[in-house]
């Protein structure tokens, strides 16, 4: 095993341009568990630590850029007003030793399906930046996760940054496990009112190959919601359209059994998340302060 | 390769480390400082916590490769590093724990018990104080992690005693005396400000 360190982002994608196997490492808390384990023997370790840049983050008017290894402790204390879902999402990873560590690079770099960071990602809107010596681009969250720990990146690309919409609604994220803390997510919700463009948007995690949209329960909901005059009026969304959000949001899931739980009860869960957090982001809404930051 | 960084606050260096190998091992195999325990190797149990650059973190996580220059903490250095926060900062670079003192660092003392004769850091203390070390396996992690937590958070909820101390498992279960622990460090910081 050969271990790459580049101190330069440059660097770092000529290393990944020379050896495309290369696994970068940046927190570890995924890799090196894989290599305690003895699962996995990469033949080049490319250590992200010394690239500055890729622990900040710029606020910008539209969307947040967060670099790839901002760790999760740096989102809760420092974005939880630009980017509510992500923050209450990053308040559920693991531990604080986690939180220290580990971003949102790294999990999109898994792109495991029970990934904290992704139902809030999916539900706030955002782009992933992957660069290559050949160049830069942007790919939309809908189109990285492409099958189960797969995504969109080429072999010599790394992840730079994620570019994430500013929340101009309240956001909400929900998560079922054992305990509250060092809990990989049975299954996850994750959802933003978007009252700029009277829509909604939705992530689940946990409960299908890929982290996914609730797309028909969008849509569902997004009509609802303008057809009853909801945005304007604020109030109180009946029983049954949460209902009828919650069953389509179940339907959006394509979960299977495993230790952790079985099909059957994730799609129960999606549906009971989907509505709860519904309820909590409307009452934000409705409420005076129309408050932006999550609550957990 | 060949790793040099600085282990409680004296420079260190480390040679034949596997490009593989966790900071963990790095720390107890080759630098023969067993007080990080070496417990899940998957960052679940929190036994290995030390401080990177000042921040808790599971040294089974961390490639060795990747401390390169920079600073750990162990719970053998805790003492020194309590005292030297204490006086506020260590300006000559003569303070910290030389690999021998941390090798040999126990908390023996005259009277085991008590913890009496031995330089203690007050979460130490406080931890026989409150008859907070059961088998002892998860204590080291935990005093790491909670001494962070008093020096960021001087007085502690219940709350943020419990989120502290989250990502630590105590297997003897012996978590309320552990918190009582914490409590106790806590009040005697904040009796010791009062009286400043």
């Amino acid at each position: 095993m050969d271990f790459l360190r580049p101190a330069s982002w440059e660097e770092a994608l000529a290393a990944k341009a020379e050896h495309p196997t290369a696994v970068p490492i940046a927190g570890g808390t995924d890799v090196m568990v894989e290599i305690n384990f003895d699962h996995r023997r990469p033949e080049y370790l490319l250590d992200l630590n010394r690239v500055g840049e890729l622990t900040e983050w710029e606020v910008g008017g539209e969307s947040v850029r967060l670099g790839a290894s901002v760790p999760y402790t740096a989102i809760m204390e420092n974005l939880r007003a630009e980017l509510p879902g992500l923050a209450l999402a990053s308040h559920t990873v693991a531990s604080p030793q986690i939180r220290n560590r580990g971003g949102v690079g790294g999990n999109l770099g898994t792109a495991s399906p029970a990934g904290d960071a992704h139902p809030a990602l999916l539900a706030a809107g955002a782009e992933v930046e992957a660069e290559s010596v050949r160049g830069s681009r942007m790919i939309p969250i809908d189109e990285f996760y492409t099958g189960v720990k797969r995504n969109a990146l080429a072999p010599d690309e790394l992840i730079r940054a994620v570019h994430i919409k500013k929340a101009d609604g309240p956001q909400q994220y929900s998560k079922v496990g054992t305990r509250n803390a060092m809990v990989i997510a049975v299954c996850a919700f994750g959802l933003a009112l978007h009252p700029q463009t009277r829509t909604v948007r939705t992530g689940i995690g946990s409960a299908a190959p890929t982290p996914v949209r609730a797309k028909a329960a969008e849509e569902f909901l997004s009509a609802a919601l303008e057809e009853g005059g909801f945005w304007e009026s604020g109030k109180i969304i009946t029983p049954s359209i949460a209902k009828q959000f919650a069953e389509l949001a179940s339907g959006g899931c394509n979960p299977i059994d495993d230790v952790r739980g079985t099909a059957k009860y994730r799609r129960h869960a999606v549906g009971i998340m989907a509505r709860r957090t519904l309820g909590w982001t409307w009452e934000q809404y409705r409420g005076t302060a129309r408050t932006l930051e999550g609550v957990a | 390769m060949r790793v040099n960084f600085t282990v409680n606050g004296r420079r260190q260096e480390a040679d034949d480390v596997w490009e593989g190998e966790s900071l963990l091992y790095v720390l107890r195999e080759r630098l023969g400082l067993p007080g990080s325990k070496n417990a899940c190797e998957q960052g679940e149990c929190g036994s290995c916590t030390v401080r990177l650059d000042g921040v808790p973190v599971c040294s089974c996580l961390v490639a060795a490769g990747q401390v390169e220059g920079r600073e750990v903490v162990t719970v053998e250095g805790l003492a020194d590093y309590a005292k030297q926060r204490e006086q506020s900062a260590c300006g000559t670079g003569a303070c910290g724990t030389s690999l021998q003192d941390a090798q040999q660092w126990s908390a023996k003392g005259s009277d085991s018990h008590t913890g009496e004769g031995t330089e203690l850091s007050p979460i130490q203390q406080a931890f026989i104080d409150a008859g907070a070390v059961q088998c002892g396996f998860c204590t080291p992690g935990l005093l790491v992690a909670a001494d962070e937590m008093l020096e960021r958070t001087p007085s502690p909820s219940d709350e943020d005693i419990r989120e502290a101390l989250s990502g630590n498992l105590c297997r003897c279960t012996g978590y309320e005396k552990i918190l009582d622990a914490v409590r106790l460090a806590a009040a005697r910081q904040g009796n010791q400000e009062a009286t400043v």
